[in-house]
């Protein structure tokens, strides 16, 4: 008996691992790690996301054109103007005279960073043009992606998803994957509010509606107000001049949650820390009668007449919310801000009944097709092909169990890449088979041209499965989520198959003709 | 068990004036089609825009839905039967991306339910920005082109041992191809110059094999696409899945005739009997080339009838795929690598 030798172990060990590995997937045993259903399977939510980044750069911009103006104003030093580009850069114009080496100091010693073009003079009038360097506007861009996947991650945590999948996806694009999740429209409300919060006066000097039609004042932007009226079901817009000067923003925040008022209104009670609540103190105090605008995402939600200085640092957000909008609101809040607006741009989202169905519809096709195979199989090469469907069944053994080992995720087109190396993988066995035959007819003995039709068919079987493979490996490069899914198991499939088909049926074949010592063989 | 006799000799080579011109009306129509239809018919992966997959409990018409549709403003929105009549589903496809405050989906789902006064259950939301769908479009052009190269490469390598040569020359095509899409060449035009480009190379080249093989190859490709367009079929991510997948194994049943033809060219020397010794490569392959396509079929078949909707026209492309493989492999492969082994006989 040379039955123990190393080929028959080792191919047992793949059987047997294949097995192992397969197991938990049906039944709760070692090693506990189930094959993953993708989304098109289970259901759930795939959204990409574009950080507009740029806004980031233009806020940064803002803020140095503020912190430049501050500086003038310390030093005395008179300007015409100093304003963002649309290039992103930032254009200053000053008097010429003394005004320009006083200047050109306060660039050299607090904007460094600034790459200053050489000054142009035209009518008196000196024109700088001030950009941020290329690395700097690089790592704000790459900041505000990392920190908005950072808050979003925050949020779906809050929010309550298992096994959420969030990361950066080449530059810009953040990639969400919520498996299972209930309320797609509400999820995606939440991951895409930018929820940044600033707290800034009304401007009373100037009316509005001649703002409206001409321009607002400088410093000053029209924002409206929805009002949604329960009992109409409308909403109206109203506009308010808002000053464009940031008192205090939703950065300070401590805490947010759902409060309700006196008519059982939810509402979104908020909290500063201690500098927040500071500042609060302060510019409640100095403004006193003027009215204080709650603006959310350029929206304005309240504007509330200051009746007395505020201490404390509390404070409550008011709007026609529903439970769960003043919930998500508060969420958002609570783990900050996105530092860029973000725009979807894929989303695919699959319920979870179309998601059984489509299990349901993948499992019957296999069933049905496998069955017709092996039938067929049977029926043409008699006991040969019965050995052809052992080693079809343990060859989707052996994808099941290498899904479950690498945690690879199966999709519908997964499902159908399985269906496919079905017919596939008795594929190199009809080679086979065909060619002992051919060995047969030339008079050869029933080992001999299972020897030989092995010995020749082996090469152009792998030449042909490899041709295959090549496609599925740049498949999988290339392919996003589901095909991914179908290039795995594809791949996977035609190495199984490459296992059964020259090693397993080749090893039974050879084995039962030593064995019955009998040169008949039933192809 | 027995279907092709083993002492077959149908005369393939005698007849490949009637496959040429077999193919060549079939690449015409491939090629009219996609004329007239200004490319093929992409889905919303490719061209970006909203499907909507919506079910109801009970019987719904098609006009009310869409009138439902109109009132939101949603006039170009499409809406089909999916599925059996009794699952009363339906796609709802728009170019619109999404809606201010309420999500697309929300608001198409209310416009519904006051047309048709059944609230309709969302199963399926696929969304695809034009960026997004330009990006997939590129992709996909790419990984047709890559696996196209990759095999081509290997088979030259493996059939002709020149792996140097084959290697060098997609080394520098991939380059130039990398390069130029740098600079935002139209992808489709780059690919079909550098296809144009690599068969001029495999023939200056003298890789008859690899050169049959990606004719075959381009051959299945386009007229699967052709076949799509004339059917006014969605060309959808799953199709680049079927597509690449068809690039794979059509070649199989090719290899398995290239790899007797090699076998049995050894040691002959007369240019006069190159036709025979094809064909009588191919019939000797004819069984194993007929069977490998019916167990794949067998299998395609059922998952064509019964795997659902989504996969639908995927198994369709395989099915047209796997056809005009084994016809591409018999009737094009052959005849190529034929009329470029009497070319270059001398070196035999």
């Amino acid at each position: 008996m040379k039955s123990f030798t190393f080929k028959t172990v080792a191919i047992t060990g793949v059987i047997l691992a294949a097995i192992v590995w397969l197991l938990p997937t049906f039944f709760n045993c070692w090693p506990h790690k189930k094959i993953n259903l993708g989304l098109d399977l289970q259901g759930g939510m795939h959204l990409v996301l574009e950080v507009q980044n740029i806004k980031a750069v233009e806020v940064e911009l803002e803020r140095t054109i503020q912190e430049i103006k501050k500086q003038l104003r310390k030093e005395n030093i008179k300007h015409l103007g100093i304003s963002r580009l649309n290039d992103n850069s930032i254009l200053a114009k000053l008097q010429s005279g003394e005004n320009k080496s006083g200047f050109e100091t306060v660039l050299s010693k607090n904007f460094e960073n600034l790459i200053t073009q050489k000054p142009h003079t035209d009518n008196n009038i000196i024109t700088y043009k001030l950009a941020l360097p290329e690395n700097e506007t690089e790592n704000i861009k790459k900041m505000a992606t990392e920190q908005a996947l950072e808050t979003i991650r925050n949020r779906i945590d809050e929010f309550g998803v298992s096994e959420p999948d969030i990361r950066i996806q080449g530059g810009n694009r953040i990639l969400i994957q919520l498996p299972g999740i209930k309320d797609p429209e509400r999820a995606k409300g939440l991951i895409g509010k930018t929820a940044q919060l600033t707290f800034r006066l009304v401007d009373d000097d100037a009316d509005v509606n001649s703002a409206i039609n001409g321009t607002p004042p400088v410093g000053a932007e029209i924002l409206y107000q929805n009002k949604y009226n329960s009992t109409s079901g409308t909403s109206t817009k109203i506009p308010f001049l808002i000053k464009k000067r940031v008192l205090l923003d939703g950065s300070l925040l401590t805490n947010a949650r759902v409060e309700f008022d006196q008519f059982q209104q939810a509402q979104v009670g908020i909290e500063f820390n201690r500098k927040g609540a500071r500042i609060f103190d302060r510019i409640t105090g100095e403004n006193i009668h003027k009215r204080l605008a709650i603006v959310l995402d350029n929206s304005v939600y309240s504007a509330p007449v200051i009746q007395d200085r505020i201490a404390g640092g509390k404070a409550v957000i008011t709007g026609s919310f529903t439970l769960n909008e003043a919930k998500d609101l508060a969420i958002a809040l609570r783990a900050g801000s996105l530092p860029a607006p973000v725009k979807i741009i894929e989303e695919r989202t699959v319920g979870p009944t179309l998601g059984a169905d489509s299990i349901r519809t993948g499992l019957v096709s296999m069933a049905v097709g496998g069955f017709l195979v092996i039938l067929l199989m049977a029926v043409y090469y008699k006991k040969a092909g019965l050995i052809a469907d052992l080693a079809l069944t343990i060859n989707i053994i052996i994808i099941g169990g290498g899904l479950a080992a690498f945690q690879a995720t199966l999709t519908l087109p997964g499902i159908a890449g399985i269906i496919l190396t079905i017919g596939m993988a008795v594929d190199a066995n009809v080679i086979i088979f065909e060619r002992i035959r051919e060995e047969l007819r030339t008079g050869k003995t029933a080992l001999a041209s299972v020897i030989a039709g092995y010995d020749r068919a082996t090469l152009p079987i792998l030449d042909a499965n490899v041709t295959t493979i090549i496609a599925a490996l740049v498949l999988y490069q290339y392919g996003t989520g589901p095909i991914k899914g179908f290039a795995v198991t594809l791949s996977l499939g035609i190495i199984a198959s490459l296992f059964t088909a020259l090693i397993l049926s080749k090893t039974i074949l050879v084995f039962t003709l030593k064995n019955k010592q009998s040169s008949k063989l039933s192809i | 068990m027995q279907l092709i006799k083993s002492d077959i000799n149908i005369d393939f080579i005698g007849k490949q004036k009637i496959g040429f011109v077999l193919s060549l009306i079939l690449i015409l129509l491939s090629i009219g089609s996609l004329i007239i239809h200004k490319g093929p018919n992409y889905g919303i992966d490719f061209v970006g825009g909203t499907l909507i997959q919506i079910k109801f409990s009970q019987q719904v018409s098609v006009g009310k839905i869409r009138s439902g549709l109109s009132n939101i403003g949603f006039k170009d929105a499409s809406v089909q039967n999916f599925g059996h009549d009794y699952d009363h589903e339906f796609l709802i496809r728009t170019s619109n991306l999404e809606m201010s405050s309420k999500g697309l989906s929300q608001s198409i789902s209310e416009a519904i339910k006051a047309s048709t006064g059944i609230a309709p259950e969302i199963r399926r939301v696929e969304m695809v920005g034009p960026q997004v769908g330009d990006d997939l479009r590129k992709k996909a052009l790419l990984a047709l082109f890559y696996s196209l190269l990759f095999i081509t490469i290997y088979i030259s390598g493996r059939f002709e041992l020149k792996w140097m040569l084959s290697g060098v020359t997609a080394g520098s095509l991939m380059t130039a191809v990398y390069f130029l899409s740098v600079f935002n060449v139209g992808i489709a035009v780059l690919i079909t110059a550098a296809l144009v480009i690599t068969l001029a190379l495999f023939w200056v080249l003298r890789l008859k094999y690899a050169m049959g093989a990606i004719v075959a190859l381009l051959h299945d490709v386009l007229i699967t696409v052709g076949i799509f367009s004339i059917l006014n079929l969605d060309f959808s991510l799953p199709i680049i899945a079927a597509l690449l997948t068809i690039i794979g194994y059509s070649l199989n049943d090719t290899i398995i005739v290239f790899d007797r033809i090699r076998e049995n060219i050894k040691g002959v020397k007369t240019k006069d009997t190159f036709p025979a010794l094809f064909n009588k490569s191919i019939n000797q392959t004819l069984s194993r080339t007929i069977l490998t396509s019916v167990t794949t079929l067998v299998v395609l078949v059922p998952l064509y009838f019964l795997g659902g909707e989504i996969i639908h026209n995927f198994a369709f492309a395989m099915i047209i795929g796997v056809l005009i493989g084994t016809y591409s492999s018999i009737f094009v492969a052959s005849p190529v690598v034929l009329a470029a082994t009497k070319r270059q006989s001398g070196n035999f």
